[in-house]
């Protein structure tokens, strides 16, 4: 076994060596400028773009020309929020989106509230962070212009009902944008069937590269039109001038077909591994909690609040193994996860969660290891624990007067 | 974000970690901070004729928390009563070299030191 393990995959993922393969070619001999019509090493570049674009369009049932290439998922939340807001401000100013999204998300979503005057509207979530969809069809007003609403959550993992969600987007006549940062390429998602109308994602969470991404942009039924936030040189139909960054996304288009190939099989395993974790974990420590969905979550989520134990320091105690926690000491805001919170998980407990994110290359043996060092370090600062030997004494700690500060 | 070494040495080999029971004699009990805040410390002195002669700590909290309070049980032990009351929150950022996020697990650890001594005081008056 190799050390640090590596169980963060929700954060990102490494390459996939045929990723990397497929790419090279187009930093050397293609090196040319997609949008350089004139030469052959414009039409190298191209042909490897277009192919990309195919690969991409495939794995989420879409057409070639509907994927708008960006750098990165936060660009295409950007551009998708941004964008409608701008192009259809006529038609009304009402956003309906959920507590849980990722901040890309959020804070778009609040950047045009302060500057573009946009009511949102911010739904919350069920004790497993799903949003329910008839809370989106009684939030609709005849001002709503976008609902956006995240495929499948970063921390917890749950897999929102996007389906329902975009069959009331379409009854209503309402634009549906989907963060599917996190579902693309782990569970199937089709675009058409989902009635999604714009749905961003990237390649780095999926064994591709860091720095580009993609956003879906529906052409016909309804034709969506977005505001370009960038302007310049008019590349991807107007709506995202820049040179586009050929290797990466032929990194992108591979990414994608692999995960067509593999998704199932990866989905297979990684879910087997996952649960037994989950039971490796329950069967030894007591007051252990599920955070998200016992059922519908991604396969290679488990996210877990381990009562007594800070995050931060059980990270500490097991930091040959590379994972995430709620915690505050572990977020640039000092706050503990905003999305536990939002699930009605008390804060104490937020404190105490770990995100285990498996990936296509983690083994057996390195998932076994990272359950036993969790019980292990668990159980050394339990008996650390100031909270853990008031609870074994019978006091109840939500009784205790504590001095917050 | 990375450790300093001496925290990391505080987290692995944690000083003094334990309970001494509160209502023995000449014991100081003091608990501070909150679970919704991610950190819990209890700090516990035993004086015998004015000195601290033993100290226990249990702590919930981050690596810097642990290691605050594992530090400060190791300077409580041979001091006076009144020496105790003099350690600062700044001692222990200087010596753990603690970054200014984890400048808190520092005051949490000094609150701990003065609760004790405070509780002990009460204990001690109260005879």
């Amino acid at each position: 076994m190799k050390f640090p393990i590596y169980l963060d995959n929700h954060s990102t993922t490494p390459m996939d060596p045929r990723v990397l393969e497929s790419m090279l070619p187009y930093f050397t001999e293609k090196f040319g400028n997609a949008a350089s019509r004139n030469h052959a090493f414009g039409w190298d570049a191209e042909e490897g773009v277009e192919a990309a674009r195919k690969q991409i369009a495939k794995l989420i049932h879409a057409d070639a020309k509907e994927i708008v290439f960006t750098s990165g998922a936060t660009e295409s939340n950007n551009l998708a929020l941004k964008g409608v807001v701008e192009m259809y401000h006529e038609k009304g100013d009402h956003i309906i989106t959920s507590s849980t999204e990722h901040r890309a998300v959020l804070d778009t979503a609040k950047s045009l509230e302060a500057k573009r005057g946009v009511k949102v509207t911010y739904l919350p979530v069920d004790k497993f962070g799903m949003v329910n969809p008839e809370d989106v069809r009684n939030a609709i007003t005849d001002k709503t212009i976008l609902i956006s609403v995240m495929f499948a959550n970063n921390e917890i993992g749950t897999i929102n009902p996007v389906k329902a969600i975009g069959k009331i987007a379409k009854e209503k006549g309402i634009l549906f944008h989907c963060d599917a940062t996190q579902g693309v390429g782990k569970v199937p998602i089709d675009v058409q069937d989902m009635g999604i109308d714009l749905m961003s994602f990237s390649a780095h969470k999926i064994y591709g590269p860091k720095g580009v991404g993609a956003l879906y942009v529906r052409k016909k039924n309804p034709r969506v039109r977005i505001a370009a936030q960038m302007d310049g040189g008019g590349h991807e139909r107007g709506m995202r001038s820049g040179t586009l960054p050929v290797p990466l996304i032929v990194g992108f288009g591979k990414a994608c077909r692999l995960c067509e190939q593999e998704m199932a099989a990866d989905a297979a395993r990684l879910s087997v591994m996952r649960d037994r974790l989950h039971a490796t974990i329950t069967k030894a420590l007591e007051d252990v909690y599920l955070n998200g969905h016992p059922t519908e979550r991604l396969p290679h989520n488990l996210n877990i609040s381990f009562a007594y134990v800070e995050g931060e320091s059980l990270l500490m105690g097991c930091k040959e193994i590379a994972l995430s926690s709620g915690s505050a000491c572990t977020s640039a805001t000092l706050e503990p996860s905003y999305v536990l919170r939002a699930l009605g998980v008390g804060a104490e407990l937020a404190h105490s969660s770990i995100r285990f994110g498996l990936g296509r290359f983690t083994l057996d043996e390195e998932v076994d290891y990272a359950g036993k060092r969790i019980i292990e370090t668990v159980t050394k600062l339990r008996e650390m624990s100031p909270l853990y030997e008031m609870a074994k004494e019978g006091i109840d700690l939500k009784s205790v007067q504590w001095a917050a500060h | 974000m990375a450790y300093s070494e001496k925290v990391v040495d505080h987290f692995n080999n944690p000083r003094n970690m334990g309970s001494f029971k509160k209502e023995e004699d000449g014991v100081g009990t003091g608990i501070v901070g909150a679970p919704e805040c991610g950190d819990v410390m209890k700090l516990q002195i035993k004086v015998e004729n004015d000195t601290i002669v033993d100290a226990k700590f249990k702590t919930f909290g981050c690596g810097s928390a642990i290691a605050s309070s594992s530090l400060a049980t190791e300077w409580l032990k041979g001091k006076t009563v009144e020496e105790a009351g003099k350690i600062k929150n700044t001692d222990i950022v200087q010596e753990l070299n603690l970054p200014p996020v984890k400048i808190h697990c520092s005051v949490l650890a000094e609150d701990a030191i003065k609760a004790a001594l405070a509780d002990y005081q009460k204990k001690a008056d109260s005879k």
